[in-house]
Parts: C-alpha cells; structure tokens; sequence
C-alpha cells in the first residue's frame, strides 16, 4: 500500500459528530425499524446536518432526542433520506438505448413484470410507462415501483408534476427517441400538469425496503438506478443478492449511469448488453465456481 | 495531518483553468485530486480532455471508486460528488444546491468531514459564490485552502466570495497554485 493510500485511510479517533450519528442510526433502527446503518455516510451526514438545521436544533444529538419522543419528526426525516431529484427520462441517451437493446427482447414475452425499484417521486416510472406504451408494450406489462417511503409513492401515484420542468423533460423525451408530441401524455391540473392515469393503470406502486425486505416476485427486468450510491458497499452486495435472486433466466438489470456490477460478488452473473449505459442481462455462471 | 486528498471547485472559465492548474502539479502527487466543475451534461468528454491536455489521469467519477494517488476525479454532470474516509467517492442525486449539481460546497464539506486536517481545497474561477462556505468548513477543521487570485482570475467573483468569508486563505495566481499544492502534499512515497 502507498503511504498517500495510508494517508486516506488513516484512522483518526473518531469525531463528535460521528459518534452522534451512529448513536442517531442505532436509535432509528430500534424505536422505528428503519434501518440506515449501512447507508453510505457522506450523504447520510449532510441529510442529517440539513434536517438538524431546519428542525432549529444545534446538534446531531440534539436531533436524536427529539426523533426518540416525536413520530412526526422522523416522518420528516424519512422524506429526506427517501427524496432524490431526478428528472423524466434523465439520461435521454439510456432510454434510447433501452429501446434499441431491450426491447427487442422484451417483445419475446407474452407477459412482462419489471420492478422499478426505489422509484421516488416516480419520474423514471412514468418515462418508463411512456416508452413501453410507444413500443406498443405497456399492455402486457405489469410495472412493480417500490420504494421505502409511503408519501413520495402517493406522490408517483398522483402523477402530477411542475409544469415548469416540462421544457426540460420534453427535449429528454425527444432525445429519449419519443415518437410523438409529448404534451400528449399530460394535461394541465391546478397544481402541475397531471400525467395521464392509463399511463400507471398497470403499474403497482408499493412500499418495499430494499434493506430489509426479500424478493416479492420473479422479475423480467429490474431497473434500480440511482439508488444503490447512498447505500455502502455491504449494503450494496446484499441487494444485489436479492437483485440477482429476483430476475428470470436471462432477465435484465439496470443501474444508474455511474454504477456498476463490477466489484459486486455477482460481477460473473451478468454480462453487459449495453455497457455505456449500464444495461446488464443474467447469465448462467461459468461452473467452475460453482453456485452459491 | 499530512494533506491526505485535494478538493478543487471551479466554475466559469473552469475547464482551461482546471488544464493549467493540473499541469502545474507535479504527476507523482501524495494525494488524490478530487474536482466539482460546474457543467452541463452534454460535457462527459471533459475528463478525456484534460488527460489529453495534462497528461494526468483524470476519470470522471463512478460510484464507490477508490481514490488513488495522482489521478484526478471529475464529478460527472447531475450528481453531486462526495468522499468518504474510507478513501472512496460517493455520488448523490440530491437536490442541486443553489442551482448547482455538482455543487462545490457538497464537495468540500464531505471531504472536510472525512479528512478534516488532512484537507487542501482550492477555489478556481467563476461567477458565482460556491464553494465559499465548503471552503470555510474545511479550514474550520483544520484543512488548508488556496483560492486563485481574483486580479488574475477569468472570472474573480467566486474567488472572492471565498475570501469575503474571512478565512484564512494562501493567494495564489493560478500558474503557482500547482506548485504550492505540490509542496504542501508532497511526492507519493515509494512502497517499501
């Protein structure tokens, strides 16, 4: 090891601030079952720091208190953790390439199941439905979108969304390779614009923890982007494990453009069917090692 | 501590300053350099530029990847950039922060909070005032800051907002920064 690899991870005592989080998370997870240990800490801390800060408490401990002897706190702070802000059809240049590569192959099915998981606000959910609704798909899929936290799914589920960031989303959609006037798909509501329903008509919005929760189904596709980055590298093997156990034969996986299978225990159970844009389908793993 | 990692935030005119600041580095630099330049998506061959530029080893950055030594780590665009102590990046879609994703402060704050003295951060050019208060939180655990000088900047207003703070600062005209980093991290030693 280099001495500047040793100087990054050199291990100082441990701070102030690192000790109230651990005691924070140790606390969550016994008063509320929400279980954050294995998130991955930098952007856990500056979610706690913020939460801290708008609560008006000067410290983390501070914080961990009142998330002991108020619901309505760590209600407000599952929102924080859960909240992600992303864009329909972020990434155009994946979606096009999700046309190009997996459709084909989702056309040999007679029924399709795709777990979108950790799915927010649903943006990716509806640019999904969108997509495989134009690829005259989206009849015989059933759409599974989870995510830990029931107010952001009531929010997929209502499907309106600020009609200032329809500018942004419809030149994505274009460059996503859209096929037609995307003002098609939603009308304007009092609050936004509302998505049209029939859109989600086949899809299942549910709570899952991907910490905690097993497999629910057998799955053509899963599509997780975005989402294993706030979660550590332990964390991130297991639900890659459940991953792995959720897929059909030769089923398809899809992470964010800046993740990756490689460096998992199941880097050997994939091979990429389109590498740039993180597009992976399962294979049969070479015997020499055996199954698990 | 010694200077375990070097964060750098720059903005308007970033891209020919970031070039000029890694070829005044020296290339066996003791410490990873990490970099939040505020960009659009459409500039993902950036990193592929400044390598070719510099002759460093710049790579946009990927999740959980760890830090080596004289490489340089880009945040790529529509993420927020982090590190963690255990010498790996991290990325975030969280909300921009004041319209900026990535955000130089994000940057600077987790690499305070994971390397507290062991931090250098440098403000390059640009227009507005990020990476004023990154900097002033890692200077506040004990990291060093560099800040470009604002008569020599392209762009003087993010420079000096991050004086405007008050901290202590070494001022620097961009040819020297890499230089002065260099000697404040020191060579990579070589493995016994």
């Amino acid at each position: 090891m280099s001495v500047a690899e040793s100087r990054l991870s050199s291990d100082e005592p441990a701070d102030l601030e690192d000790i109230e989080i651990d005691l924070l998370l140790e606390a969550v997870y016994r008063r509320y079952g929400f279980d954050f240990r294995n998130y991955a800490r930098a952007s856990l801390r500056r979610r706690l720091s913020r939460r801290r800060d708008l609560e008006g408490i000067a410290t983390i401990s501070g914080l961990l208190e009142r998330l002991l002897h108020d619901p309505d706190c760590m209600e407000r702070l599952l929102l924080d953790l859960s909240i992600n802000v992303t864009a329909m059809f972020r990434d155009p240049g994946f979606y096009l390439a999700f046309r190009e590569r997996v459709v084909p192959v989702l056309r040999t099915y007679p029924f399709l199941r795709i777990w979108n998981a950790g799915c927010s606000t649903g943006e990716e959910t509806y640019s999904l439905a969108v997509l495989l609704a134009e690829e005259g798909l989206l009849d015989r899929t059933r759409i599974y979108a989870t995510d830990i936290n029931q107010s952001v799914l009531a929010r997929a589920r209502d499907g309106v969304f600020p009609l200032e960031k329809m500018r942004e989303y419809t030149e994505n959609y274009l460059a996503a390779g859209g096929t037609r006037a995307f003002s098609e798909y939603y009308v304007a509501a009092y609050d936004g614009v509302r998505f049209d329903p029939a859109l989600v008509a086949n899809v299942v919005f549910a709570q899952h923890n991907l910490v905690a929760d097993r497999s629910f189904n057998e799955f053509q596709v899963v599509i997780c982007r975005n989402v294993l980055i706030y979660f550590d590298k332990t964390l991130q093997d297991r639900v890659h494990r459940l991953f792995h156990d959720s897929l059909s034969r030769f089923g398809i996986l899809v992470l964010g453009q800046k993740e990756s299978v490689s460096f998992t225990p199941h880097e050997h159970d994939y091979q990429a069917l389109d590498d740039a844009h993180r597009i992976y389908r399962k294979v049969a793993r070479p015997t020499p090692h055996g199954g698990r | 501590m010694a200077c375990a990692i070097v964060v750098v935030g720059s903005s308007w005119g970033g891209v020919t300053a970031l070039a000029r600041l890694l070829n005044g580095l020296p290339r066996d630099l003791g410490a990873p350099v990490v970099v939040a330049q505020h960009r659009r998506d459409s500039e993902s061959m950036l990193a592929r530029l400044l390598s070719r530029q510099t002759g460093w080893m710049v790579r946009e950055a990927e999740d959980k990847v760890r830090m080596n030594p004289g490489t340089a780590y880009l945040a790529p665009a529509g993420y927020h950039l982090m590190v963690e102590r255990s010498g790996h990046l991290a990325l975030s879609t969280e909300a921009p922060v004041r319209f900026a994703r990535p955000s130089i402060d994000v940057l600077f704050e987790s690499a305070a909070a994971a390397y507290r003295s062991g931090v250098v951060g440098v403000v390059l050019t640009g227009t507005n005032d990020d990476g004023a208060s990154g900097l002033a939180a890692i200077v506040a655990r004990g990291g060093r800051a560099v800040v470009e000088d604002p008569a020599t900047a392209e762009r003087p207003a993010m420079p000096l907002a991050a004086l405007a703070t008050g901290i202590a600062a070494t001022v620097l005209p961009l040819e020297e920064i890499g230089p002065h980093v260099g000697a404040l991290c020191g060579p990579e030693a070589i493995p016994a």
